[in-house]
C-alpha cells in the first residue's frame, strides 16, 4: 500500500513536529516536579542552589505516607481485579451469546463513563452511609471496581471480537465442553489483552482521587493522604519525591506487560 | 457439568448483581434522598414525605444556576480543545508513525503515571508569584515584579485540565482511525480527490465517533471537578462540583445535595444521549 495515498500530503502539516512539541510541553511539568524533588529547598526558585537526595530518604522515614501507598496499592489490586474479571464475563456474553439482557448489560457496564465522579462519589458514600457500612479501603474498591469497568469491558471487547469463533468449534467439535474450550482455547488468546485491562483498570484505580475522598475512612489512599498534605508547602518536596518513586515502578510495570503482549502476539 | 445456558446465567449474574448493587442502588438512593425534606444530616429512619423542596432550591438560587452553567462551559471548553489538540496526534500516530506507533504512544501516556494531583500542583509551581516561570524571569533579569500569570484565575483550571486530559483524548481517536480501512482512502484517491478532499470527506467522518467519545471522555470529568478547582482556582472559580461536595461536608445538607448531584447527572445523561443521536457511538464501542 502506497503511504502518500493517505491523508493529508505529507509535506503540508508538520505533524511529527507537533507531536514532538506536545511531548515536550506534557513533560515539561514533569520535569518541573523531577527537578524539584532534588531540590534542597521548599521553594522553587532560579537559581537552583543545592541539590539533595534528602527528600528520597525522609519518603521511607514516612510511615503514614508509605502506608498511604500500601493502600493505594492494595485497592488498586483489588479494584482492578474485580472490574477485569467482570469485564471479562461482560465481553464473553456479549460476543458469544444472543440473550435478552445482552445489550442492556453492555450498556450498564460502560454506564459508569457517563456518570461524573462527584455524582458517584456522593452516590456511593450515602449508600454506604444508609446501609452503615463504615467506610474503609473495601468501600474505595468497591467504587473503583465500577469506575475501572467500563475500561476492562472495552478493551477485552475489541479483543474478543477479533477471536474467530470457529476455533471455539472446533475445540467443542472435538469433544471439549464449553466452560474448557473457555479456559484452553479463549483465555490463551487474550492473556495479553487481559493483562493490560488488569492494568489500565489498577492504573485508575490508584490515581483516582475524587471518589476516594468520599469512601475513605480511617486509611487514606495516596491520592487521598496527598490530597490533605498539599496544603502544606514545606510537605511538597517529600510527596513529588515519593510520586517520582511510583512514576518508576508503574512505568517498569507498563513496560515489562508491554513486552509480554508484543512478544506472545 | 455446566452446560452452556448455566454457564451463560453464570457470567451474567455477577457483572449484574455488582453493577446493580454499587451503580444502579446509589444513584436511585440519591434520587429518593433528594426528595427529603431534612435541610440537614439525615436520619434514614425517620418518616419523610416526598418533597420537590431541594429542587426548587438549588433551581430557584440564582448562583447556583450560575455555577452550574460556568462549568459546563468550562467542560465544553476544556473538552474541545482536548480534543482538538489530541486530534492530530492521534492522526499522527495512525498514519504516520508507522511500526514506532505503539512507541509513540507510549511516550504519550507516560505522564499518566504521575499522579494526577501532582501534574495539577505542578502548574501552580510553574504559574504562582513565587513559582517556576516568574522566578527564572527574575533570574534573568526580564522582570523586576512577579507577574499576573494566571494563577487562581478560571483560565489556569483550564489549562490545567486541558494538560491533563489532552493524551487521554488521543486514545479514542486513535483506535476509530486504526479501524478506518486504508482501501477506502485509496478508493478516493483512484477517483481522483486531493489529500485534503480525502481527510474531510473520508477521514474526518469516520473518525468523528472516537472524537464525540474522546470529548466527552474530557467533558465529563471537567463538568464534576471539585479538585483542580482547589488546588489552582481561587475564590472566584468557584464549580459546580464543590458546590455539591459543600454540600455534603462543610453544609451537612444531604438532601439537597443529592438534588444538585441529579441535576447534573440529569445534564449529562441528556448530552450524551443528545450526541448519540448526531454520531453512532456503538460503532465505536464494538
Amino acid at each position: 500500500m502506497s503511504r502518500s495515498a493517505i491523508g493529508v500530503g505529507r509535506t503540508r502539516v508538520p505533524l511529527r513536529a507537533g507531536y514532538v512539541l506536545m511531548l515536550v510541553l506534557l513533560y515539561l511539568p514533569i520535569a518541573l516536579l523531577f527537578v524539584f524533588s532534588f531540590n534542597n529547598n521548599t521553594v522553587l526558585s532560579f537559581p537552583l542552589r543545592d541539590l539533595t537526595t534528602a527528600w528520597y530518604g525522609e519518603v521511607f522515614a514516612d510511615d503514614a505516607l508509605l502506608e498511604s501507598a500500601r493502600n493505594s496499592l492494595l485497592v488498586g489490586i483489588a479494584a482492578a481485579t474485580i472490574a477485569t474479571a467482570l469485564g471479562l464475563a461482560v465481553s464473553i456474553t456479549f460476543v458469544r451469546f444472543r440473550f435478552r439482557g445482552r445489550a442492556p448489560l453492555l450498556g450498564l457496564a460502560v454506564l459508569p463513563l457517563i456518570v461524573p465522579f462527584v455524582v458517584l462519589g456522593v452516590a456511593l458514600f450515602l449508600l454506604f452511609g444508609f446501609l452503615d457500612v463504615p467506610r474503609s479501603l473495601a468501600t474505595i474498591a468497591a467504587g473503583h471496581s465500577v469506575i475501572a469497568l467500563p475500561f476492562a469491558t472495552l478493551i477485552l471487547l475489541a479483543r474478543m471480537t477479533g477471536i474467530d469463533p470457529a476455533l471455539e468449534d472446533a475445540a467443542m467439535d472435538l469433544g471439549a465442553s464449553y466452560p474448557v474450550t473457555l479456559r484452553r482455547v479463549v483465555l490463551p488468546l487474550i492473556g495479553p489483552t487481559l493483562l493490560s485491562a488488569w492494568l489500565t483498570c489498577f492504573v485508575v484505580s490508584f490515581d483516582e482521587v475524587a471518589i476516594a475522598l468520599f469512601l475513605a475512612g480511617q486509611d487514606p489512599t495516596f491520592p487521598v493522604f496527598l490530597y490533605g498534605q498539599l496544603r502544606f508547602a514545606q510537605r511538597l518536596p517529600v510527596l513529588i519525591a515519593m510520586a517520582v518513586l511510583l512514576m518508576v515502578g508503574t512505568l517498569t510495570l507498563t513496560l515489562i506487560a508491554f513486552r509480554l503482549g508484543r512478544s506472545r502476539a | 457439568m455446566l452446560g452452556r445456558r448455566g454457564l451463560l446465567r453464570f457470567l451474567v449474574l455477577p457483572p449484574y448483581l455488582w453493577l446493580a448493587a454499587f451503580l444502579l442502588a446509589p444513584v436511585v438512593l440519591i434520587g429518593i434522598i433528594s426528595l427529603r425534606p431534612e435541610p440537614g444530616p439525615i436520619n434514614f429512619s425517620r418518616e419523610w414525605q416526598p418533597t420537590l423542596e431541594q429542587y426548587g432550591e438549588i433551581l430557584g438560587t440564582a448562583s447556583y444556576l450560575r455555577q452550574l452553567g460556568i462549568s459546563a462551559l468550562m467542560a465544553l471548553i476544556v473538552g474541545g480543545a482536548a480534543t482538538i489538540l489530541a486530534y492530530p496526534i492521534a492522526y499522527f500516530l495512525a498514519f504516520r508513525a508507522g511500526d514506532r506507533a505503539p512507541l509513540y504512544l507510549f511516550l504519550l501516556l507516560v505522564p499518566f503515571a504521575v499522579s494526577f494531583l501532582l501534574r495539577v500542583m505542578a502548574w501552580r509551581l510553574m504559574l504562582g508569584s513565587d513559582g517556576a516561570i516568574n522566578s527564572f524571569l527574575e533570574w534573568l533579569g526580564v522582570i523586576d515584579e512577579p507577574l499576573n500569570l494566571l494563577i487562581y484565575s478560571r483560565a489556569a483550571v483550564v489549562i490545567t485540565l486541558v494538560y491533563v486530559w489532552i493524551p487521554f483524548a488521543a486514545l479514542p481517536i486513535y483506535a476509530a482511525m486504526q479501524r478506518i480501512d486504508r482501501r477506502q482512502l485509496e478508493a478516493a484517491a483512484d477517483l481522483g480527490a486531493a489529500p485534503w478532499t480525502r481527510f474531510w470527506r473520508v477521514t474526518v467522518p469516520l473518525s468523528a465517533p472516537g472524537a464525540v467519545a474522546s470529548f466527552f471522555m474530557v467533558f465529563i470529568p471537567t463538568i464534576g471537578e471539585y479538585v483542580t478547582p482547589r488546588l489552582v482556582g481561587g475564590s472566584e472559580t468557584y464549580m459546580y462540583g464543590q458546590l455539591i461536595q459543600d454540600f455534603f461536608g462543610r453544609a451537612a445538607s444531604w438532601a439537597a445535595g443529592s438534588a444538585a448531584a441529579v441535576i447534573m447527572l440529569a445534564l449529562t445523561v441528556v448530552l450524551v444521549l443528545l450526541a448519540t443521536r448526531l454520531v453512532d457511538l456503538r460503532r465505536f464501542a464494538t
